[in-house]
């Protein structure tokens, strides 16, 4: 697979702030990557910088192999989807579309089937002689995508693109966004701070971290897999499991229990187990099935959730979050009972930080 | 229980609002009338008055004498240097304010305000006294005439002519320009420029396409600032020009002081505010809101 994205040692001064730090990464060709962190992580300002928005302050920037340097944006073959959508107010929907054709001096003809075929794309057939300011969040979301997929750009970027519409558009875009990336084989690196979106999107995520990228890898690795205790916190729910690394292939939880996982860091160092909600299962006292590993401990509250039910269970050095699918049956635990909580070890993993 | 309210109350409410408004801008309203509204009636009425033979203003035998004598060759030549002088200045005031209000909108917010007090630090002294500092400034042995003919640009004697006018017309008029177009650009969301840039436009493209478009509701208000006062003005050509070609400002005056010719003066004055409107209608026409 080739690289249609290349980052090496990329570095983003403001001042004395460092927003982005020594960043190296590869983004394939066709892949729809995301950038997810917490705002004020850095992720959108390394978008600026492949965008030619922002230089950086050091490393190298290449798209398709090529140098970027201090190329200014006009000659980068990649697109922006701003996150205040950037619609120029006073020209209607085609103009709007047709804008990077007309700078590059694509002729007329030409230009009119390529600003009818992404205004369609986008489903916005009707609307082309509307001002941005006639049309809704949703719309002006799908003509910014429409004026930057019409360049055929090598690689779209998309900066927070959803953030300004409420749940359920933004629902129905998240599916849209990927069917359209599909349809186009362009590469898209998607910036987000919503764990969900990019993980029902995403070919593949990069969390990011006060300007650090933690972990790259495909949403199942991430979330089954994280490296980092930020990584797993920021995905989803979890819990952690304090503990520390006794040997290769094993670690030593608080409570003195020894669990065989396979680990890099060296004996001594604090780690902590996590294991998500719903890889955690609920016995009563005893029943716990071998080759897992179990803790006793008491239920502390039941919530109901209609498809599922959320117990916390205190085993004598914490708290334990745990979802079970909801059933009809009997098996169901009450506040007080005393029960133990078992996991297989395959669906923990050893985190750092 | 049934609430019953009297349609009738909530129409006495709105009503009482409405006339709160009314007294709260009353004293407003009562000086415009008294000082504006009537004694610009009164160059109305006199501008179809008849004049006698002794140059009195009678408010009799209604005509319209006056407006024809607009069509005289010496009033058109007034009219038109004077519109060509206005149309000087606002085109070299615009030249010269975009520029820096481009500048001050694009410095942090602080250095902003330091800047735009600096704009308007000249109305802190007297417009006549400012217009007087020219004079000696343009003066045949003046420094702006010494460095002028020192540095080969003519002999620079410049004073008592057009060109003085519209430099003294630029001086006082340039923060008029400056601040509307200041207040437009700084509006403009610079993420529209990101954008045009990421679309392949060039710094002037982007320029041109997207920045200029979105400023000129400040083009327009700020033109109008500039070519309103200019077109009409007095002082400054009076300075400045030596008055030796009339202007239109110096033109009514004379036929009101020298020529004794009311219902003239008073058919100029409604000329002049006739081209004053159709600049705030234009302007208005554009879409433009805050003058």
């Amino acid at each position: 697979m080739s690289v249609a994205v290349g980052l090496q040692g990329v570095t983003k001064h403001f001042g004395d702030v460092v927003a982005v730090d020594n960043l190296d990464l590869d983004i394939h060709d066709g892949e729809f990557f995301s950038l997810l962190g917490p705002s004020g992580c850095g992720k959108t300002t390394t978008l600026r910088m492949v965008a030619g928005l922002e230089l950086p302050t050091a490393g190298s920037v290449q798209i398709h192999g090529e140098e970027m340097g201090i190329r200014p944006p006009n000659k980068r073959p990649v697109n922006t989807v701003f996150q205040s959508y950037a619609l120029f107010p006073h020209m209607d929907v085609a103009r709007n579309v047709g804008f990077g054709l007309e700078m590059r001096k694509v002729d007329k003809a030409e230009r009119e089937n390529l600003v009818a075929w992404a205004i369609n794309l986008v489903e916005m057939g009707g609307m082309a002689h509307r001002k941005p300011g006639q049309l809704s969040g949703g719309q002006q979301q799908r003509v910014a995508l429409a004026r930057a997929l019409v360049n055929r750009p090598e690689v779209l970027l998309l900066d927070e693109p959803l953030g300004a519409l409420d749940l359920k558009l933004r629902q129905q875009m998240q599916h849209e966004l990927k069917e359209l990336q599909r349809e186009v084989g362009i590469t898209f690196v998607y910036v987000t701070h919503d764990q969900e979106e990019a993980v029902t999107m995403s070919d593949r995520i990069g969390v990011m971290h006060d300007g650090r990228l933690l972990q790259v890898d495909t949403p199942e690795t991430i979330y089954e897999h994280p490296t980092t205790r930020f990584v797993a916190d920021f995905i989803g729910q979890t819990n952690f499991l304090e503990a520390t690394v006794t040997a290769a292939d094993e670690v030593v939880l608080a409570n003195g229990d020894r669990l065989r996982l396979s680990t890099e860091h060296s004996g001594g160092t604090p780690v902590a187990v996590t294991v998500r909600p719903e890889r955690l299962t609920v016995h009563g006292r005893g029943e716990a099935p071998g080759g897992t590993h179990r803790l006793d401990g008491v239920v502390d509250s039941v919530i109901y959730m209609g498809n599922a039910i959320n117990y916390s269970i205190s085993v004598d050095w914490m708290h334990l979050d745990v979802r079970c699918p909801a059933t009809l049956a009997g098996d169901r635990k009450y506040v007080g009972d005393e029960v133990t909580v078992s996991f297989d070890p395959d669906h923990a993993s050893v985190v750092i930080g | 229980m049934d609430v019953v309210v009297d349609p009738g109350l909530e129409h006495q409410a709105e009503r009482a609002r409405s006339r709160q408004g009314f007294l709260m801008g009353l004293p407003a309203i009562i000086y415009l009338f008294v000082f504006f509204v009537i004694p610009l009636g009164f160059v109305v009425m006199y501008s179809f008055a008849t004049r006698t033979r002794t140059g009195r203003t009678e408010l009799a035998g209604w005509n319209v004498e006056a407006y024809e004598r607009l069509g005289e060759a010496v009033v058109r030549a007034v009219a038109f240097r004077s519109l060509w002088i206005a149309a000087v200045t606002t085109l070299l005031s615009l030249v010269l304010a975009y520029p820096l209000a481009y500048f001050i909108s694009t410095r942090r917010p602080a250095t902003r305000n330091m800047l735009l007090v600096g704009v308007m630090i000249p109305f802190w002294s007297n417009f006549l006294i400012r217009t007087y500092a020219w004079r000696v400034l343009l003066d045949s042995d003046g420094i702006f005439t010494r460095i002028m003919s020192g540095v080969g640009l003519g002999d620079g004697r410049i004073l008592f002519t057009n060109n003085a006018v519209i430099l003294g017309l630029v001086y006082g008029y340039l923060p008029f320009m400056v601040l509307p177009l200041y207040a437009a650009i700084e509006r403009i969301d610079w993420s529209l420029v990101e954008g045009a840039r990421d679309l392949y436009a060039s710094g002037w493209s982007a320029f041109r396409r997207v920045v200029w478009p979105l400023s000129k509701p400040g083009v327009i208000a700020g033109s109008i600032l500039v070519f309103v006062p200019s077109f009409g003005a007095y002082v400054t050509p009076a300075i400045l020009g030596g008055n030796k070609k009339g202007l239109m400002g110096s033109y009514i005056v004379d036929q009101f002081m020298d020529a004794r010719n009311g219902p003239l003066g008073s058919s100029l004055s409604v000329l002049v505010l006739v081209v004053m409107l159709m600049g705030t209608l234009i302007y208005f026409r554009q879409g433009g809101r805050s003058l």
